[in-house]
């Protein structure tokens, strides 16, 4: 009775196999390497560029472990961090501008299991280093920003369709558009149904005014709020690109969080630097013909900006062009002066309102006002001598060549749809990250070896069975978990560990089962088989519960938790594989082939 | 070897009465210290700059806070953390500061000092996120809550799934007591192994309810006691062992994790051992009181048999 069919014990043996063929790739560790990936998409990571990098590494004198192209980047693994960095600076220097140089871990394992896709976990950020930063949208200055479009918008469409109106005036989040009768309204109602569709007007007649009320929809607001936490995503990827970290995270966390994780960045200033900036460039025309008014303030329609010298300059409120037009920003020098210069390309729209603006407005001056965490400051405001077409523009204005690089940086890195605010930062250094590893293993191994000794003293021949199926159970999780390339943390160190150590309480079930059926006098054979039986429905009931306090801790769980969670949902699975079925094959193939047992070794 | 040769049941439903006077002692003790002391909150729920520094040599504490104090930052709690080369100062939450700028204020201010000064770790929480912190806990909570019992009621009774949660939700109280009297830190690991010993513990007390219910089917003559005092005794030698055994894993993650992983073992230590008295000290007295019977088992046969009469 207690004999398995070959197939059974076939698919246990295929089944560990694969486990051990999966769990392989951890134990060889990481190499420290370097990644190289081009900076636009339009460019390719190709044999040339492999040969380039070759010979660029071993001109340097730089020994690597092994550099191959992988996907859309290059990637060269070294014996130690003190290489890796030589080479970084090396390649850096030797790429240029055009690529990203990156530093990163690689696995060490052999190539046999990497073509197989048996890849290591993903060490975590608490285990290897690096940045955690949670950033909220400011969902309410992503809405400012569209009704006050969507005002100037309206301006122009009355004054292209001749309605004669009097005014747009913002209040909260509608639009009060004022005409100077009820035809004007209605003729200007007709025309605005037409074009802003995003927008629910209604007729309102306040101290003889006829108004018309311009309200968002709230499908609008939602479209604004999603589209908005959608361009700073890819706004932070260009950013995060341009800091070169190896495999950033940048994901979207509820409706309006943003998660970026940078593993292996100890600089944080600079990061938190470069992500946090909201530049975004505005070219408006300079109103001359205005005065500043007493005490500063600003004349209607209006705004005052001062230049890098603090000067106070009033520029029109109505904006020409926006940062989001630009294809493209790089550092250079002014071809006249020799000063440090932004060289800006426009995109076809860009291009096109640049020169209709600079064909109307010869001989006036522009400004260009770069806003950086909500303060605008003039960059430079030229007079415009001729129309500019072709979409070409160069700013120049007492920067130094940093500057002018950063100014690139940022404004290639395109304008944040809204700004952004750091709510948590999580920065854990690489000794701590060490330390962690060896801590969170240490333990494991330390109790999964106390267990061990206690199972096979208090239940002998049944207790080495319960040990080697928690072994097997312990094989299974990791392999799964480096499938599923889930990322290891501590906390999901720890809920293997906590597994384990929940795990072998069915493998005592089932030996109390046996032991207990074995007093009341049931032959060897039979008990075993009762007990497994018996035995078995308890072990799912307890696990079910488990279970379910694993799932709801996954559903509602952030960052750490998340892992822990799904750690001991998979751990519950492979445990019940393992513990029932993995030692039951076990005690067949000890047990079930002797058809007289005089006994059984289970203490 | 054998540790438990029980041979006669032990009459534990006798005891109810005892036992769960002394849980109920226990337990509003421990909701005494809740509302008196209230939790330790850490960072992930309060907000705050958590910084953990290394200095090659002891660091001199008293000199890192006067550093903080001349960076504008009196009241930062600066302590040991670990050993005496690690520091942890915590920094509750300002208006006006932003938030994030602050860690490298304080390595400035640090550095300046002590050059050999070493950032370990920086946490920055801000104040919306661990309000949605506490609100996600207090869900998971609720839904582990009613999933248990939810599923115990489909597997066996309701009244089960009842005592069961009571039972449980008593061991989470008494581990919060723990930390409230303690005033050890709550972090958002404690909360995920206080969330784990719920799904643990219950465990715990299906495996006694699989034994009530076997022993309806199986001891036909025998009172409720009996049935329930026969469940507890033939489980109890697995009781001890497995809790024994996961005690073991626990342990070792108590002594040697480290400080992450400390409280979160230690909430786990809590929360088994009492589970393990809840489970039988106070989930099956609660059972017996709902009024459990055979008849909350046997009725679908009684069914079965009437349909097949002619």
């Amino acid at each position: 009775m207690n004999r398995y069919p070959l197939w059974k014990y076939l698919l246990i043996l295929a089944v560990l196999l694969v486990g051990l063929i999966y769990t392989l790739p951890n134990f060889f560790g990481e190499s420290p390497a370097v990644q190289i990936l081009p900076l636009r998409a339009s460019m390719k990571a190709d044999i040339a560029l492999l040969g380039r990098v070759e010979a660029a590494l071993k001109a340097g004198n730089l020994n690597t472990e092994m550099v191959a192209l992988d996907g859309n980047s290059i990637k060269a693994r070294f014996a130690d961090t003190d290489l890796q960095l030589k080479a970084k600076d090396l390649l850096k220097a030797q790429l240029g501008e055009d690529y990203v140089v990156a530093l990163n871990l690689l696995p060490r394992s052999p190539q046999w299991l990497t073509d197989m896709h048996a890849l290591p976990m993903y060490l975590g950020l608490d285990l290897r280093g690096g940045v955690h930063f949670l950033l909220q949208v400011d969902m309410k200055a992503a809405l400012d920003k569209a009704l006050e479009a969507a005002s100037g918008d309206i301006r122009s469409a009355l004054r292209e369709e001749n309605v004669a109106y009097s005014g747009v005036s913002r209040e909260g989040n509608t639009l009060l558009v004022k005409f100077r009768d009820a035809a004007a309204r209605t003729k200007g109602e007709a025309q605005l149904k037409q074009r802003f569709s995003d927008y629910a007007l209604v007729e309102k007649e306040l101290n003889g005014e006829f108004l018309l009320q311009a309200t968002l929809t709230p499908e609008a607001e939602h479209r604004i709020g999603e589209s908005a936490v959608q361009q700073n995503l890819l706004t932070l990827r260009n950013r995060v690109n341009e800091l070169g970290v190896a495999e950033p995270v940048i994901q979207q966390q509820g409706a309006d969080r943003v998660v970026v994780q940078l593993p292996g960045v100890q600089d944080t200033a600079r990061a938190k630097d470069i992500l946090g900036r909201t530049a975004t460039l505005e070219v408006r025309m300079v109103d001359d013909e205005h005065q500043i008014g007493a005490g500063g303030v600003a004349p209607f329609g209006t705004e005052m900006f001062k230049d890098r010298e603090g000067v106070a300059i009033l520029v029109k409120k109505q904006v020409m062009l926006t940062g989001e037009r630009i294809n493209d920003a790089q550092p250079g020098f002014d071809n006249q002066n020799n000063e440090a210069a932004v060289h800006i390309n426009l995109d076809g729209v860009g291009a096109r309102k640049f020169k209709d603006a600079t064909r109307e407005n010869v001989g006036k001056r522009m400004a260009i006002i770069l806003f950086e965490k909500g303060r605008g400051e003039i960059v430079t405001a030229p007079v415009i001598r001729e129309e500019i077409g072709g979409g070409r523009v160069q700013i120049s204005g007492r920067m130094t060549t940093e500057e002018a690089q950063d100014t690139a940086l940022l404004l290639r890195a395109g304008a944040l749809a809204a700004p952004m605010e750091i709510v948590e930062e999580r920065t854990v250094g690489p000794s701590l990250g060490a330390d962690n590893i060896a801590r969170g293993f240490n333990s494991t191994k330390i109790g999964f070896m106390l267990i061990a000794v206690f199972m096979v003293a208090y239940y002998l021949m049944f207790g080495t069975i319960s040990v080697l199926a928690l072994a097997a159970n312990l094989l299974l999780l990791i392999a799964l978990l480096s499938m599923m390339q889930a990322t290891l943390t501590l906390p999901g160190m720890a809920g293997i560990a906590l597994t384990l150590g929940m795990a072998i309480d069915s493998n005592v079930l089932i030996n109390e089962r046996i032991r207990e059926e074995l007093r009341n006098g049931i032959s060897p054979q039979a008990a075993i088989h009762a007990g497994y039986d018996n035995a078995f429905a308890t072990i799912v009931d307890s696990n079910i519960t488990n279970l379910i306090a694993g799932i709801a801790l996954f559903l509602f769980g952030s960052g750490p938790i998340k892992g822990f969670a799904v750690v001991l949902c998979l751990g519950i699975l492979t445990s019940m594989f393992s513990s029932v079925l993995v030692s039951r094959a076990i005690v067949n193939l000890v047990y079930g082939r002797r058809a007289r047992l005089a006994g059984v070794s289970i203490g | 070897m054998e540790l438990f040769k029980i041979k006669r049941d032990i009459p534990f439903m006798s005891y109810g009465r005892y036992t769960t006077a002394i849980s109920l002692v226990t337990f509003l003790f421990a909701v005494l210290f809740l509302v008196t002391r209230g939790l330790n909150f850490g960072v992930d729920f309060t907000g705050g700059t958590v910084m953990e520094v290394h200095y090659a040599q002891p660091a001199d504490l008293v000199k890192v806070r006067e550093q903080l104090a001349g960076a504008k930052l009196p009241d930062a709690l600066v302590q040991n953390f670990g050993s005496s080369h690690d520091v942890l100062i915590q920094i509750p939450l300002k208006q006006n500061v932003a938030g994030a700028k602050l860690s490298e204020q304080v390595m400035g201010a640090l550095h300046s000092q002590d050059a050999s000064v070493e950032m370990r770790r920086v946490e920055f929480v801000g104040p919306q996120v661990g309000k949605d912190l506490i609100e996600n806990g207090a869900m998971a909570l609720l839904l582990v809550s009613l999933g248990i019992v939810g599923y115990l009621w489909v597997r066996f009774e309701w009244k089960f799934g009842l005592s069961a949660i009571i039972a449980n939700l008593h061991d989470v109280v008494i581990i919060l007591g723990f930390f409230a009297f303690f005033q050890w830190e709550f972090s958002l690991s404690v909360l995920a192994a206080v969330l784990a010993v719920l799904g643990y513990s219950v465990n715990e007390s299906v495996v006694v309810f699989d034994r009530i219910r076997e022993n309806f089917r199986k001891m036909r003559r025998a009172e409720v006691t009996e049935i329930i005092d026969n469940a507890i005794t033939r489980t109890m030698s697995r009781t001890i062992i497995t809790h024994g055994c996961t005690q073991m894993m626990v342990g070792a993650m108590l002594f040697l994790g480290g400080e992450t992983l400390h409280y979160f073992a230690m909430a786990l230590t809590i929360g088994i051992l009492f589970s393990i008295y809840s489970s039988v000290l106070v989930a099956s007295p609660i059972l017996m009181w709902l009024g459990v019977s055979r008849e909350d088992f046997i009725k679908p046969e009684k069914v079965e048999s009437e349909e097949v009469l002619p």
